[in-house]
């Protein structure tokens, strides 16, 4: 394909998404997408050009809610199969209470995506890897389920799927015998969308979670980066995860 | 010993003789002594019934579903033509009856049952096309959308 | 000193009903492994919080005493002492079986065992486990070159380079076993670089009391001659092993215990933890290490031949607590991510992770041990690694001195 023809097709293709959107409107009311990047095009390979991340406010995250992980759990057909110590989490709601204060605030934990992350060195096969946009995935065609990576995450960010499983979403294929986490939502994320937590949050009118480019001075996430304090969690460790956290 | 070697022989030559003339009979679609192997729902494009010849996705559909797994997974290439998605989306159907995975009569059981060549990449991938919000909010059974004249194809053609 | 003749144990019904009794047992494992990985992992005591269970203990127990195994073949391949030339031959197969054992124990507990081609094709080499898949895998080759040079009359003038290869080889293997846990940063118990020499130690400890018992083992099941004198040598080696374990144990321990970040983890071990404690105190320090202690050094018991054997197999089970406590106790404690808080969620944040070996995980790793045995036994009988005799005349260049001096 010429490269001009390819420009028609994405621009085409931006076009029927724009108006799949509308369409998609109409059929969820009060869901709004929040557009954090144009979609790459189809046959482009990602680049370091983009460093993907997330900065979560705590100070806007109630107790009691979990819309995100809700609605991660809808995104990819976590299914539970009632056995908590071996279901599948990608996203959880941790509720802290301080030893010394009794301060108690609530947080989502999910995968921090790393950008040196501990789960890719102890990956035999490599099958843990980090893209080149900074989302930290499994690559589920070569995991050999060891659950090396889930000893070495220092935030328990990986789930092993202990059973078979029927019924995956086409676009989040998991499977018995492999290790999982959060995606970022990859697949919306190179569709110009953003992760289905962010987006439910959104939603729901929260606003604690904001995805972006952190590569992207005038993203959305650097000028909250930039505006407000934030850490990441366990930041002593020098993974400098993707993850930020504001009021921790 | 020779009486055992000719044994031997002839029971190791039966197959030889025996394959041709199945594999003669395959070629044929439904056919009571090969796979049955059920039609696509839909056509890749106005020209191509398929992303490539029949006889060449015949011989080398693994070769390019092995080569796009990697530049999806890696690099986040998902073009339409050789996505495994895609394959689901035409040659399955999404009826509530349609025949799973664990069917004979799954498109793709129909010939690795036949052949005795077991895959498993439905223990991690949909065997069927899946409707969600996702997918539909971005226009197409997959990603990316597809082209208004394939759309308008869609009805045309079951080949 | 007589001559030594090596020569293969006689074969017949008892061997093959010997063989018989371990292949129940690997078949067993052989199904267990089926049973886990036709239904997924959830028939097991493994969850999201404790990912390694007993599968592998068993695996590491025996990775880590096979290496171990090789001592009494280095000891007089590298060090030059003569009176442990006679045993060098079986200690080199030990360490080949036990480490097969412990690898199949491995690999059958894996979420795709039918990937292992993809284990070995595909390595990611900043990845300490990829480096022991090599590691394992040449270990094998290596320690067969090994005992090629020490059984073929004409390679013999190679069997001290071929020891000391297999010597720094196995070092270098062990190290890589106790990284596993050492390289990991997340979670407290492990994170520290003393774990790797304590494995090797670990590995002196645990694979010279499984060698002395199959060595008393084979002799008494082969009507052969075994020596005091052997015995006693290998009996103090064992006593001295056990004693540095101990050490590498104190200063472990001794040390996170002044660190304060590391007190959550030393109050789990050594007094909270309920049955991760008990383990440590009663089977690893008391049963795997103290009584051991006292009887090979007591006068007593030191000499008695069932003692020693006693002793060796209540190292053995300290070694699997340790282990235990190693690998379940250090994933059992919560992982450290917000310091000063307490922390609960739905993913079993903040608490101790709960876990109980289930029946398959425990027969696969039986079944490992079985396999080494049973893998040793057919060693034994297929080539001459066993000197016809090991009582003090035979090997003991010092028995006589006189006798010596006239010949």
């Amino acid at each position: 394909m010429s490269k001009e023809s390819n420009i028609d097709i994405y621009r085409r293709r931006f076009l029927s998404g724009s108006a799949a959107t509308a369409a998609g409107l109409a059929v969820a009311p009060g869901v709004l997408l929040t557009e954090v990047a144009q979609a790459k095009p189809a046959d482009a390979v990602v680049t370091s050009d983009v460093r993907w991340g997330m900065l979560i406010d705590t100070n806007k995250c109630n107790n009691g809610c979990d819309d995100c992980v809700t609605a991660c759990n809808e995104e990819h057909n976590l299914e539970g199969f009632g056995r908590p110590s071996t279901d599948a989490q990608w996203i959880r709601k941790v509720t802290l209470k301080d030893k010394q204060t009794g301060y108690v605030q609530t947080l989502p934990v999910l995968c921090q995506h790393c950008e040196h992350p501990p789960c890719v060195d102890v990956c035999p096969t490599g099958a843990s890897f980090k893209r080149a946009d900074g989302i930290v995935l499994v690559d589920k065609h070569i995991c050999i389920g060891c659950r090396y990576c889930m000893m070495a995450c220092p935030y328990k960010a990986r789930s092993f799927i202990h059973e078979s499983l029927q019924d995956q979403m086409p676009y989040s294929p998991r499977g018995k015998g492999t290790v999982e986490s959060c995606t970022f939502c990859v697949h919306r994320v190179d569709a110009g969308m953003t992760p289905a937590c962010v987006e439910a949050c959104t939603a729901e009118n929260h606003n604690a979670m904001t995805f972006g480019d952190m590569n992207d001075p005038d993203s959305e996430l650097s000028l909250q980066l930039k505006q407000h304090n934030s850490r990441q969690i366990r930041a002593d460790l020098g993974l400098n995860t993707g993850v930020h956290y504001r009021g921790i | 010993m020779i009486k055992y070697s000719l044994i031997i022989l002839i029971f190791g030559l039966l197959p030889g003789v025996y394959t041709p003339a199945m594999a003669a009979d395959a070629s044929a679609e439904e056919n009571a002594s090969g796979p049955f192997i059920p039609k696509a729902q839909r056509r890749y494009s106005a020209t191509q019934d398929c992303v490539e010849p029949t006889d060449e996705m015949r011989s080398n559909h693994m070769k390019y579903i092995l080569d796009q797994r990697d530049a999806t997974v890696h690099e986040g290439v998902r073009t339409r033509q050789y996505s495994l998605v895609e394959c689901i989306n035409c040659h399955v159907s999404d009826a509530a009856d349609a025949p799973r995975v664990d069917s004979e009569k799954h498109f793709c059981n129909s010939c690795h049952t036949y052949t005795g060549v077991s895959i498993d990449c439905f223990q991690c991938h949909a065997d069927r096309p899946v409707k969600s919000r996702f997918l539909s909010l971005t226009g197409s059974d997959s990603h990316p959308a597809r082209q208004p004249q394939e759309l308008a194809n869609e009805g045309a053609g079951n080949e | 000193m007589k001559q030594l003749v090596f020569k293969e144990i006689d074969g017949g019904k008892p061997f093959y009903m010997l063989l018989g009794f371990f292949g129940l047992f690997v078949l067993t494992a052989l199904g267990a492994a089926w049973y886990m990985e036709h239904n997924g992992h959830w028939v097991t005591g493994m969850n999201n919080q404790v990912v390694w269970g007993t599968p592998h203990v068993f695996a590491v127990f025996l990775i880590v005493a096979a290496s171990g195994a090789l001592n009494v073949a280095s000891i007089s391949s590298v060090f030059n002492k003569t009176a442990y030339k006679p045993l060098a031959r079986l200690s080199g197969l030990l360490a080949i079986t036990l480490l097969v054992g412990g690898l199949a124990v491995l690999v059958l507990d894996l979420g795709r065992p039918d990937r292992l081609i993809v284990a070995m094709t595909y390595y990611n080499f900043k990845s300490i486990f990829a480096w022991n898949i090599m590691l394992y895998t040449g270990f094998i080759a290596v320690v067969g070159v090994y005992l090629w040079m020490m059984m073929e009359h004409k390679m013999n003038r190679f069997t001290k380079i071929a020891g000391f290869s297999a010597f720094i080889w196995r070092l270098i293997l062990t190290t890589g076993t106790g990284s596993i846990f050492g390289f990991l940063v997340a979670r407290q118990a492990y994170d520290t670089a003393i774990l790797a020499p304590m494995f090797i130690i670990m590995s002196f400890s645990f694979g010279l009391a499984i060698f002395l018992l199959v060595l008393m083992g084979i002799y008494k099941w082969s009507d052969r001659p075994l020596g005091d004198n052997i015995l006693l040598r290998l009996k103090n080696l064992l006593g001295i092993f056990i004693a540095a374990v101990l050490y590498f144990v104190l200063t472990y321990h001794l040390t996170n215990l002044y660190i304060t970040e590391s007190h959550g983890i030393e109050q789990f071990i050594l007094m909270d933890g309920g049955v991760y404690t008990q383990v440590f105190w009663i089977l690893q320090i008391g049963v795997g290490s103290l009584l051991p202690l006292a009887l090979l050094y007591s006068p007593a018991t030191g000499n008695s031949r069932t003692w020693i054997g006693i002793a060796s197999l209540l190292v053995i089970i300290g070694g699997l607590a340790q282990i235990y406590v190693i690998i379940i106790g250090g994933q059992a404690y919560p992982l450290e991510i917000f310091p000063g808080k307490e922390v609960a969620s739905s993913f079993a944040d903040g608490i101790v992770g709960s876990y109980s070996p289930s029946l398959p995980e425990v027969v696969l790793g039986i079944g490992g041990v079985a396999l080494a045995l049973a893998a040793t036994f057919v060693g034994v009988r297929v080539l001459r690694f066993l000197p016809t005799s090991l009582a003090d005349e035979v090997i003991d260049p010092h028995y006589s001195a006189e006798a010596e001096a006239t010949a």
